[in-house]
């Protein structure tokens, strides 16, 4: 659990970076430096960690989804991206560029290793590739009347937060959806943009510098990030899961 | 919700869930800045940049607070229009939604006044959060201009009307008062000082004694003119200060005077009279003529063209006996006034050994033992010209008396000094000393004649106002019982007093009932 800051007062990390259990992007901009030591000092040698753009844009983490599965890249990708990608992640990463519209395939897309929400007007041949790239089931959903369910929400496979203004109702169907537990909550001194303000895996996460404790302990819980390693990560997740809601 | 279910259609419940507050951790529903409130206050105070205290001025003579730049407005402490005018004086007050403003109670002698304005504001990506606050005025005193003017000199008065009426009595005065009471018509006087042979007003305007002018105008027969003083002059802005004086007398002649028209005059309404019987003075003269009862109306532009004098005025009225009335010989009415011609024995009071038979225009009323006034042109001694000239011309003489009213006093006596059931408002009148001392005892008597006037005469009591007297005590009236007695005002003319204390009163009397 780490807070970050991107240039010199953007807590809004989520968007130029992209965190996995498999791989860890960051953008290559000269103002990412502060954030790229951030993430090598916590995930060094355990992960990759690989500075890119995408289309020549810093803001990565808003055009890419991904798992430990595989990469989807938006169109605006150049050539020589996609290659540097490819070249940098590891074999088992399926990394493809998809032709859709919504280009913005971060704010689009939420997903963790087996399951993905998506914008509910995404064309259905993205979400074909989706489920085969990724290797996940495909639901298309929005959070708290938002369509865009990638920015309202983040996803690991122990937990995710959403939106707050999130219903009851809701955050239980979504749940029985994802199969993990979730909670409503703020990243950033308040801001309802949770995927902006923070980047989780399984067993770390990093957040926005301007978050608070209040904050901080809110994600802790819900991801279990405490006690966790990237070891046995996969029973504790399967444990929990049919404790809650089973 | 109710549309959606009296439609049929399935609807999700919806439960608003809880999130942590991000600063202090506590549960709260959602909001768009995720903070509680406490947070959020702490966080931005949206009353920063308000007016918190702040000055106002208050003249403590007329109650008025300033308005800037020049207004003076008249509020009542703790009042509407003076919260009004508390959130007037405030800036910046429109970048806040103002949701309520109270006063909070002050000293009055503290010289602050406290008000409690709660207001809205949006705040961190469209919170909308309220806030309360006090503001502290602090009052300052300060006399407004005219209060200050009046303040250095009470005298500034630019307008004078001298009201005059050259006769021997203050009847008309008396009526007058009345009258403009009822109108409110000198309501902007600055000062009333009664003097010798009338009134003056003073007004602190040319155009409110103009205009009291053109009320006495419209309700007595006056003839006025103007004049003014030069106080002071700026020749180079070319500015005139003046004292305006108005000089405004009042026919000298009353209701129930004897008049003998000059002969020019007389023929003039149609060979009336001369020897004439003054019935009324309202803006216009009505005169009679009590030996065939005919009647003229003179107004005061035609009055003051021969400005006739009466020969003989109601003080000199002397009392008869009357012993025989005949019956009328002719009647007629004259302006809602019955008259009825007779030939009626009578003999003064003074005298009763010489009788005199002569007309009157009462025959309607008089009965025989009846007491009637008239003047004594027999025994009089008449100082008058056009009296002298008349009875010259006449060949028989003049009538030996002429009758005006039928006199109750025996009556009245009766009554035992029975107080009446209404009184009059008087005007704030000061006394002028300087040209002689004014006899009260002599007032008094004029005064009680006119209210017994007013008693008698319906038509007079028309145009004034009369009020419940409370102090009456109604009981008296049960012993009167017998026959006519001496008119009296109907209870139904009255008007009740407003009166404040009244109330109080009520309740004290109601106590002293349950003790009882």
């Amino acid at each position: 659990m780490m807070s970050l800051q991107y240039d010199n007062n953007n807590c809004e990390i989520g968007v130029f970076s992209k965190l996995t259990n498999a791989y860890c992007l960051v953008s290559a901009t000269s103002a990412s430096a502060n954030l790229f030591t951030g993430y090598e000092s916590k995930l060094k040698g355990v992960i990759p960690i690989v500075t890119t753009s995408i289309g020549g844009s810093g803001t990565i983490g808003s055009l890419c989804v991904g798992n430990k599965n595989g990469l989807l890249l938006s169109h605006t990708i150049t050539d020589q991206e996609l290659q540097h990608l490819r070249d940098s992640l590891p074999d088992e990463v399926v990394v493809q560029r998809i032709e859709e519209p919504i280009c913005a395939l971060g704010n689009a897309i939420a997903c963790n290793d087996y399951v993905a929400l998506v914008h509910p007007k995404l064309e259905n041949n993205t979400e074909e590739i989706i489920s085969d790239v990724l290797g996940v089931e495909v639901y298309r959903q929005t959070i708290a009347n938002n369509e865009l369910v990638g920015s309202y929400c983040s996803l690991s496979n122990n937990g995710g937060m959403v939106h707050s203004n999130t219903k009851v109702e809701e955050m239980v169907e979504l749940a029985n959806l994802l199969q993990v537990p979730l909670v409503a909550g703020t990243m950033n001194r308040g801001s309802q943009v949770i995927s902006a303000g923070l980047t989780v895996n399984d067993w770390t996460a990093f957040c926005g510098s301007d978050t608070t404790a209040v904050e901080l302990s809110v994600v802790n819980g819900i991801f279990k990030l405490v006690q966790s390693q990237p070891d046995f990560v996969v029973s504790e997740m399967r444990k929990s899961l049919i404790d809650t809601y089973v | 919700m109710s549309v959606m279910d009296e439609s049929g259609m399935f609807n999700v419940q919806q439960t608003i869930g809880s999130v942590l507050c991000c600063k202090c951790g506590v549960p709260m529903a959602p909001n768009a800045a995720n903070m509680c409130v406490n947070c959020l206050r702490s966080e931005v105070d949206i009353t920063e940049g308000l007016q918190k205290s702040i000055q106002i001025f208050y003249c403590p003579e007329c109650t008025c607070y300033l308005q800037p730049p020049k207004t003076w407005i008249k509020c009542q402490w703790e009042s509407k229009e003076l919260l009004t005018f508390c959130i007037k004086r405030l800036k910046n007050l429109n970048k806040v939604k103002l949701k309520n403003a109270e006063f909070v109670w002050t000293e009055p002698h503290s010289k602050r006044i406290k008000v409690k304005l709660t207001v809205q504001a949006e705040v961190l990506n469209g919170a909308v959060l309220e806030q309360s606050y006090p503001v502290e005025y602090t009052v300052r005193d300060n006399l407004c201009e005219s209060c200050s003017r009046f303040q250095a000199n009470p005298d500034q008065w630019v307008a004078l009307v001298q009201l005059r009426q050259h006769v021997s009595h203050r009847r008309t005065f008396f009526y007058l008062e009345q009258l403009i009471l009822r109108h409110d018509a000198a309501s902007r006087a600055i000062r009333i000082q009664q003097v010798d042979q009338g009134i003056d007003f003073f007004f602190g305007n040319k155009s409110h004694a103009n205009s009291f002018v053109e009320f006495l105008r419209k309700v007595v027969p006056i003839e006025y003119r103007q004049d003014q003083q030069l106080v002071s002059h700026d020749v180079k802005s070319s500015l005139y200060n003046y004292k305006y004086t108005y000089s405004v007398k009042i026919c000298p002649v009353c209701r129930e005077d004897l008049v003998c028209l000059p002969s020019k005059v007389a023929s003039g309404l149609g060979n009336l009279g001369p020897l004439v019987i003054c019935t009324k003075v309202s803006d216009n003269i009505t005169l009679l003529d009590p030996r065939t009862l005919r009647c003229a109306f003179l107004d005061a532009r035609q009055y003051w063209r021969s400005g006739f004098r009466s020969a003989l005025t109601s003080r000199q009225l002397v009392k008869y006996f009357v012993f025989d009335v005949e019956p009328p010989v002719s009647e007629a009415t004259v302006g809602g006034q019955k008259y009825a011609l007779s030939y009626v024995q009578i003999a003064r009071e003074s005298d009763i050994g010489k009788m005199f038979y002569v007309q009157t225009h009462l025959g309607h009323i008089l009965k025989p033992g009846d007491q009637a006034l008239g003047y004594d042109i027999y025994g009089a001694n008449v100082n008058d010209n056009e009296m002298e000239k008349y009875r010259l011309s006449v060949k028989n003489g003049l009538p030996e008396a002429i009758l005006i009213k039928k006199c109750y006093e025996e009556q009245r006596e009766r009554k035992q000094k029975k107080s009446r059931n209404w009184k009059l408002k008087s005007l704030p009148m000061e006394m002028d000393d300087s040209r002689g001392r004014v006899d009260p005892e002599k007032t008094d008597k004029e005064y009680e004649e006119f209210l017994r006037d007013l008693e008698e005469n319906p038509e007079l009591r028309f145009n004034i106002s009369l009020y419940k007297d409370k102090d009456y005590q109604a009981s008296e009236t049960a012993s009167m019982t017998d026959g006519e007695g001496a008119p009296s005002v109907p209870i139904e003319e009255l008007l009740a007093d407003l009166d404040l204390s009244e109330e109080e009163e009520d309740d004290d009397d109601d106590e002293e009932d349950m003790a009882e």
